[in-house]
């Protein structure tokens, strides 16, 4: 197990350096002069030349390459061309609110999606398992930005239940510490800012969650529909165990294994699902931020947001696997 | 030593014997006849003529589509108007105008031709990359596949809409662009499908065959290692234009894709959401129904596929 690990670790260093790269090629194998891209159309030659001399563009390709890299891993990402802030800031400054977005979605989503999979699966081809299934169908098929949309105009717009968007009231004091709203109300005993940020926050993980619940809750019925089929669930029924025990104790917990795959996968997936969402609720989040910065060609930044994504991506991806191999001894890993 | 016809003629009665097993096996016919099945599979069908409904609007767009989708000037006394169900509304605008005025159905008719095109374009780049590589990778093996594997690796590190999203800051935006950059991200997921169907098939007698009968690699490949791999490609290929349709509409909706004027499902959302706060909410919800319904109809069929042409995918 432990090698496993480590052998899976240094997997990760050339798919990092490739996707280095590829952040890196943003600004250099875009057409045109990069610092011409950066300054605009109208720049004139001294702001040209001041531009190529701050952003190192007047060395060779692999020179630059090599700043740049150097910078990522001591975690400098260079400074935004918009704001002229320090792009690690202010990625640290937004990703506790894309964290707090993103769990609040999968919890939705796990329990949800598991509860519909599980009450489906033990009524299969009943009316209750084809509309649970229909609406697992629904949610994979929905555009999450129309989703959030529609979740904005009924909640925020007609019944007026819920904020339209935003991070919290800003009629609100609020003193920051770790960044996590929730975190930070709680420990300061703030119960307004407790409220407001909570309340903010429900329409866009609904949003969010909603596409991997849909996943969820139909990977977990065919799993368990699997399981069921098993001899020793027909051992259970035949030494007479009620149907609630059967399924609850037994075929629930044989069939979530994976239940945890595609959860490791979706969390991915909610970064991407992030970048729209993010945008509909105007979430002080990393998606909108690096939305933003390709609106305004901010490419420090969006090479920045991209390498983070990457990192983000791979390393949940690799806990998704490790936690697989925890779960299930079965599998062989070399 | 010469081949002679008759060993041709021992090979194609094994592999005939080959099939047969395998239909007794599998408990369904490898070659079924294919429209029988479709018409038998209800959510399927009723996936294809979602499909065909929205197919037939793309093509007649110019003689169903009650207005016009992009009236030159705009009629900015009609921005915003709902339509026949209120009674403010605009009586020939069955699904009320947007902010600049212009007829919400129309645009969303039109739009079908777009985001439809979109989708099919972005999943045929994906094809063919994604079958050269794929092919490329499982059929020569060794260090060329240990080479493009690891470029796979490096594109799945990333979220696909982002990566789409930074290859249109790359090459710039627009609808082409976008199709392209969705093209290329989805490369990645068709390569690594073929390369498993081409590394199965590569074992089979029948390449065996091919090889000691001394065909040209190439010759192989065309004639007998893409047709046999070709199924799952095609229930991929559908599964995968849901997701082209809805990422295409992700990037106009970002501003990254279609440009207006063009009438792009992504692009009219993200122009009307702002208004649905004073009350307009059809400019933002038809075109949102639009993407649902297709992507919708291009899962079932793309499920129903699945369960047709590859009953070892079935779950």
């Amino acid at each position: 197990m432990k090698w496993y690990i480590i052998k899976r670790l240094l997997q990760l260093i050339p798919v990092l350096l490739g996707a280095s790269i590829l952040a890196f090629s943003l600004i250099h194998l875009a057409p045109g002069d990069p610092a011409r891209t950066m300054a605009g159309e109208h720049a004139s030659v001294q702001t040209l030349e001041k531009i190529r001399e701050k952003y190192g563009l007047d060395k060779p390709l692999p020179v630059q390459y090599g700043i740049w890299l150097g910078g990522v891993l001591k975690g400098d990402m260079g400074k935004s061309i918009v704001s002229n802030e320090s792009v690690t800031r202010e990625i640290m400054d937004r990703f506790p609110n894309t964290v707090e977005l993103a769990f609040c979605a999968m919890i939705i989503a796990v329990a949800v999606g598991i509860i519909a999979g599980i009450i489906s699966a033990s009524k299969q081809y009943s009316p209750l398992d084809y509309t649970t299934m229909g609406v697992a169908l629904f949610g994979v098929s929905m555009p999450v930005f129309w989703l959030g949309i529609m979740l904005l105009m009924i909640f925020g717009v007609i019944l007026r239940w819920l904020p339209i968007g935003g991070r919290m009231s800003i009629s609100i004091p609020f003193e920051r510490v770790t960044g996590f709203y929730i975190f930070d109300s709680i420990i300061k005993l703030n119960g307004k800012a407790l409220v407001s940020s909570i309340r903010h926050l429900i329409l866009p993980s609904i949003a969010l969650g909603t596409i991997p619940m849909a996943t969820i809750a139909r990977v977990t019925r065919s799993s368990m529909l699997e399981v069921l089929r098993q001899d020793f669930i027909r051992t259970e029924r035949a030494k007479g165990l009620s149907e609630r025990l059967v399924i609850y104790r037994h075929a629930v917990r044989n069939s979530m294994i994976p239940v945890v795959t595609v959860i490791g996968l979706n969390f991915g997936l909610l970064l991407a699902g992030a970048l729209l969402t993010e945008t509909v609720f105007s979430w002080p989040g990393i998606g909108r931020y690096v939305i933003n910065a390709v609106g305004m060609r901010d490419y420090p930044v969006v090479q920045g947001c991209v390498m983070f994504f990457a990192f983000i991506f791979v390393l949940v991806n690799l806990i998704a696997d490790i936690l697989y191999i925890y779960i299930d001894p079965r599998i062989k890993y070399d | 030593m010469k081949i002679q016809k008759q060993d041709l003629n021992i090979v194609k009665a094994r592999k005939e014997k080959l099939q047969k097993g395998a239909e007794e096996l599998l408990g369904v016919p490898v070659k079924p006849n294919f429209l029988r099945r479709l018409a038998e599979n209800k959510s399927a069908l009723f996936g294809l003529i979602i499909l065909v409904f929205f197919v037939i609007c793309a093509i007649l767009a110019d003689y169903i589509a009650p207005n016009d989708p992009n009236p030159s000037p705009p009629n900015l006394e009609l921005s915003l108007k709902a339509g026949p169900w209120s009674d403010e509304g605009v009586e020939n605008m069955p699904l009320g105008t947007d902010a600049l005025g212009r007829c919400v159905l129309s645009r969303i008719i039109y739009g079908t031709r777009v985001s439809l095109s979109a989708g099919i374009v972005a999943v045929i780049i994906a094809m063919v990359l994604g079958i050269i590589l794929g092919v490329v990778a499982g059929y020569f093996g060794g260090w060329i596949d240990s080479l493009i594997m690891r470029i796979v690796d490096i594109m799945f590190a990333f979220p696909a809409l982002l990566l789409a999203i930074v290859i249109v800051t790359l090459i710039g935006q627009g609808l082409d662009k976008a199709m392209v950059a969705i093209g290329i991200v989805y490369t990645p997921q068709m390569a690594r499908i073929i390369r498993s169907a081409v590394l199965y098939i590569k074992e089979m007698e029948y390449i065996e065959f091919q090889k000691a009968i001394g065909s040209h690699n190439l010759r192989i490949i065309i004639r007998h290692v893409i047709p046999n791999s070709i199924a799952p490609v095609i229930v991929y290929g559908t599964l995968m234009l849901a997701t082209a349709i809805l990422d295409a509409a992700a990037l106009g909706f970002l501003g990254l894709g279609a440009q207006p004027p063009t009438p792009e499902w992504g692009a009219m959302l993200s122009k009307s959401y702002s208004y649905i706060v004073s009350g307009a909410w059809w400019a933002a919800t038809f075109p949102g129904i639009a993407i649902f319904l297709s992507v919708i109809g291009l899962n079932l069929l793309g499920d129903g596929l699945r369960d047709i042409l590859d009953p070892r995918l079935k779950k």
